[in-house]
């Protein structure tokens, strides 16, 4: 499959992954942990401490919000364009639930929190699956063409 | 001031992903794909998160401790297995396949498509099932 093009956003990428890192930066200083979405999600499903649970879900539902924040100060919706089938979402989010768990992490955590804590597990990780995701869509898009 | 912080986390968090493009499959599909139509923004996205956390991560551990907690919580786990590797891989196999990565999808559930809700379904369906295998790989290594 040939992709459809998107703006190279230099600027607004940055701004954002600067705003990725202070919300990292942030929990540190509240709550002194990393911030992992794995560790959010998987949190909210097991039942373990009690009051664990709030906070994450207020994590959440601020996340949720962030898009919306953006939509009230800019007029604009941010771009979610889903380029693949349903039946690949499925099976995409499935496998990366079971990646992220077994791998004890995804971009968040390992990527910027373990990487900027210099944890070799991270730095292992987060080329692991980069590398993966660069060739798994290049076998997709280039060799099989779908 | 725990929920509130948290939530304040979240929402910057979220607008972060939202802004940077990490909340469009379309774009991270693009970054990742180097022989087609190349988007090299993630880079960036990266780059910004990367260095704030760095620096600013030195900065507060240097406290005595966090605001609401009684003291830092930070992995301790050193081991590289095959778990840690295996699950990454498989991981990268289907963010490369969706798009999505945990972090830019909760974000993204703020734009109400369904697409991004089957996505988070799937997601969740599959940390259950993970945890539910290495539970009962727990048990079994107890009882062995």
């Amino acid at each position: 499959m040939v992709g459809v093009e998107t703006e190279f956003t230099p600027l607004a990428s940055l701004a954002g992954g600067v705003l990725i890192g202070l919300s990292a930066v942030l929990l540190m200083v509240f709550q002194g942990r990393i911030l992992g979405a794995t560790g959010i999600l998987s949190g909210l499903m097991s039942g373990d401490v009690p009051g664990d649970k709030s906070w994450r879900a207020a994590m959440m539902v601020g996340m949720i919000a962030g898009p919306l924040l953006v939509l009230a100060l800019t007029g604009q919706m941010p771009v979610v364009e889903v380029p693949i089938s349903l039946p690949m979402i499925l099976i995409g989010g499935f496998i990366v639930g079971i990646g992220v768990t077994f791998g004890s992490g995804c971009t968040s955590g390992h990527g910027v929190c373990g990487i900027a804590r210099l944890s070799p597990r991270s730095i292992v990780a987060t080329l692991t699956f980069m590398v993966v995701a660069f060739l798994t869509v290049y076998i997709i898009r280039h060799v099989i063409g779908v | 001031m725990r929920i509130l912080s948290a939530l304040l986390v979240g929402l910057v968090f979220g607008v972060g992903i939202a802004i940077s493009g990490m909340i469009n499959p379309a774009k991270v599909l693009n970054f990742f794909d180097v022989a087609g139509t190349w988007d090299p923004s993630l880079i960036f996205v990266m780059g910004g998160a990367l260095v704030t956390t760095f620096i600013g991560y030195r900065v507060v551990l240097k406290r005595p401790g966090p605001i609401v907690e009684a003291e830092f919580k930070l992995p301790t786990n050193t081991v590289i297995d095959a778990r840690l590797i295996g699950g990454s891989a498989v991981f990268g196999l289907g963010w490369g396949i969706a798009g999505f990565c945990p972090g830019a999808a909760i974000p993204a559930l703020g734009s109400g498509k369904p697409d991004v809700l089957a996505f988070v379904a799937a997601l969740l369906a599959g940390i259950w099932v993970a945890r539910a295998i290495q539970t009962k790989q727990a048990e079994r290594k107890v009882t062995a």
